[in-house]
């Protein structure tokens, strides 16, 4: 699976002991990063029936495995764009909880300072260019970033996040030829959760095979189980090998469920229950922490300071949101063009 | 390195255009020219010849048929440092782009809190006049002069062709450029002695007392000649260049009318909603009791602009109707 597993096999049993330990610590950070989504955004749902936080919410919850598993073969170097559903990629990015919670109140300490809100999260220090929240709008930006890479000769990898909504608009399709013609080092990684908003993918596309359709661009594309977070992990490695080798784009097809409905607004009436409580079963978060607990690799007690340890971290977000200075109106018309914050 | 004039200043709108864009690649390797056939076909409008056996094919990089992908992808390389300038053929297409030219260029500085910004320059042919109908021919610039975080520039001489882009190219935001398809034969001679022009002012290229003309672009000289006439008649016209559409140099304008007292305004957009709305709007605002008589305007009819030529040349402002218009506003 990893580089350690593969020396392993090798034989030395010191060295096989140390890659088992560093397989579980491994594993461990891989559940600590889909941890720390889940309940942040559980926290969220709190915050929102409390109307402590407003707008369209977009819950990740379901998808956890997708972001954490891609950002696995990613750099600082790299970047990043993503969509309206984009708390799980700015955490796993590495955006703090603390900017991502006062963004979300709206803040001056939001990492948008609050002018974006749920949908718009940013942090370029991170090379996190959004938080986009118009279906497949991200995707050319994208590969502009990458161009700029490749006529610089810079060894970076742009990564876009989108979902099988975005197949439907001409941008992916403009995009996808673009990329595949310049031969630009973007991972393109939808995230197949079955839906555009209400509309089921059978009902929205004559082919469904979604890595099919990118592959007939020329470029490297395959479906992977987007609830299985070693398998992601797995592909994103072998697609950004390849891309930083000069392969051109690829694209990764994660087939994936989101368990909340699309935002706090929809009452979810489109989805069979049986087929949401299906999808369940194959939670990455539970499945996770049953495969460590179940093989010896994660005590009760140590789960139990793990997810302390996050909820000391959500609550201090909230805390220092709800603490967190507001943006005076006199300061409105800022952010709009470099020249009247110039004149301001 | 060839230029387009001779040693006389001799040269033409698209020459001067041609020598800006050469300038640009010269000076600065992050600036590239990206768009539908601006390499190996030399532009549609013939702006790019040559340049592309010049600087490469990587940086005069012909795109595929995808404006909203090719100008998103200006938008995500000038993100990642580069200085990007993109061309679109007509502001027809520019529409297949507009999601990204507002949804993201003119908004992402503001949608991360003014921590990223777009220093991209997108320019396309604008205007009608020469019989290409209906989806060739619109006149849209105030549409895009209507949004916040870019700013919208429309060279209507020989000097501006030439010497707008460097300021444009320094811009931290976006600025999109609209160049008249009528302008790109006319000659003339560019002045040595101005070596730059800025951005934020409007042009007085012709001094008046009895009125001012304001227009822009493709019909700055259907007010001059409008203005010529006039003078024939004894009226003094003075005419205001807007050049920047958005922002609008209300100085200049709002200082020419507090002389003059009356106004028309000439804009090709169609008359609902246009950018003459808004000029006419700002003069009530903030010179209504400077005016002698109510402001007047020459737009394009309210037509979708039509392919024959005696239709097509009704349905845009043209020199009589600029005429009998300050006629209207001086007696």
């Amino acid at each position: 699976m990893n580089s350690a597993g593969e020396t392993s096999a090798a034989g030395h049993q010191g060295r096989r002991t140390k890659a088992k330990d560093s397989d579980a610590a491994h594993d461990r950070h891989l559940l600590r990063d889909m941890l720390l989504i889940r309940r942040f955004e559980e926290r969220c749902v709190e915050l929102y029936s409390a109307a402590a936080i407003r707008g369209f919410v977009h819950l990740y919850i379901g998808e956890e495995a997708v972001a954490v598993g891609v950002h696995q073969a990613l750099t600082e170097h790299d970047a990043v764009v993503s969509t309206y559903r984009e708390h799980g990629h700015a955490l796993a990015r590495g955006v703090p909880p603390e900017a991502v919670m006062a963004e979300m109140y709206g803040r001056l300490t939001g990492c948008s300072k609050g002018r974006g809100g749920s949908m718009h999260l940013f942090d370029p220090g991170r090379r996190f260019y959004g938080g986009n929240a118009i279906v497949a709008g991200g995707l050319p930006l994208a590969a502009g970033l990458a161009l700029a890479d490749r006529m610089r000769g810079r060894e970076r990898v742009t990564c876009c996040f989108f979902g099988d909504g975005a197949f439907a608009e001409g941008e992916f399709h403009e995009t996808a030829n673009l990329a595949a013609l310049w031969e630009l080092p973007v991972l393109f990684v939808c995230e197949n959760n079955l839906y555009a908003m209400g509309t089921a993918l059978a009902r929205e596309h004559a082919q469904t095979d979604l890595a099919m359709r990118a592959a007939s661009y020329g470029m490297a594309a395959w479906a992977v189980d987007g609830m299985d977070v070693h398998a992601v992990e797995k592909a994103a490695h072998r697609a950004v090998t390849s891309i930083r080798a000069g392969g051109g784009p690829h694209l990764l097809e994660a087939r994936t469920y989101r368990f909340r409905a699309h935002s706090m607004y929809d009452p979810d009436r489109y989805r069979p229950k049986d087929e949401i409580a299906k999808w369940k079963q194959h939670d990455p978060v539970t499945g996770m922490t049953e495969a460590l607990r179940s093989s010896g690799r994660l005590t009760s007690a140590r789960l139990k300071k793990v997810e302390r340890g996050i909820a000391e971290e959500i609550e201090a977000a909230v805390a220092a949101a709800e603490q967190a200075p507001k943006e005076p109106v006199e300061s409105l018309l800022h952010h709009v063009t470099g020249r009247n914050e110039e004149k301001s | 390195m060839k230029a387009g004039g001779d040693h006389n200043g001799a040269t033409t709108f698209r020459e001067a255009l041609r020598d800006a864009l050469r300038e640009a690649l010269t000076a600065d390797d992050r600036v590239f020219l990206m768009g539908e056939d601006v390499g190996r076909y030399g532009g549609c409008f013939g702006v790019s010849l040559g340049l592309i056996e010049e600087f490469g094919p990587d940086r005069v990089r012909d795109t595929p048929l995808s404006e909203s992908a090719f100008v998103g992808a200006g938008i995500g390389a000038a993100l990642a440092g580069m200085r990007p300038i993109v061309e679109i053929m007509t502001v027809n297409f520019s529409l297949l782009a507009l999601d990204q030219i507002l949804n993201n260029a003119a908004t992402l500085r503001h949608m991360s809190g003014g921590q990223i910004n777009i220093p991209l320059v997108i320019r396309m042919t604008t205007g009608a006049g020469r019989q290409l109908a209906a989806q060739h021919s619109h006149s849209l610039e105030g549409w895009y002069a209507h949004i916040p975080g870019i700013r919208v520039l429309a060279p209507a001489t020989l000097q501006d062709a030439r010497l707008l882009l460097a300021p444009a190219l320094a811009d931290p935001d976006p600025v999109l450029i609209f160049e008249h398809g009528t302008l790109y034969n006319v000659e003339g001679h560019l002045d040595p002695a101005v070596p730059a022009v800025d951005l934020d002012h409007a042009t007085v290229p012709r001094k008046g007392t009895d009125l001012t003309v304001i227009a822009y672009g493709g019909c700055l000289s259907k007010a001059l000649a409008a203005a010529e006439e006039l003078a024939g008649d004894g009226i003094s016209a003075e005419v205001v260049d807007l050049r920047s559409l958005r922002p609008l140099d209300d100085a200049t304008i709002i200082s020419s009318i507090r002389r003059t007292h009356r106004a028309v305004v000439v804009d090709e957009g169609w008359r609902s909603g246009s950018l003459s709305s808004e000029i006419s709007a700002r003069i009530t605002e903030q010179a209504f009791f400077d005016l002698d008589a109510p402001v007047e305007r020459g737009c394009s009819a309210e037509v979708p602009i039509p392919y024959a030529s005696q239709l097509e040349e009704a349905a845009l402002p043209q020199v009589p109707g600029i005429v009998a218009a300050a006629r209207r506003v001086v007696s």
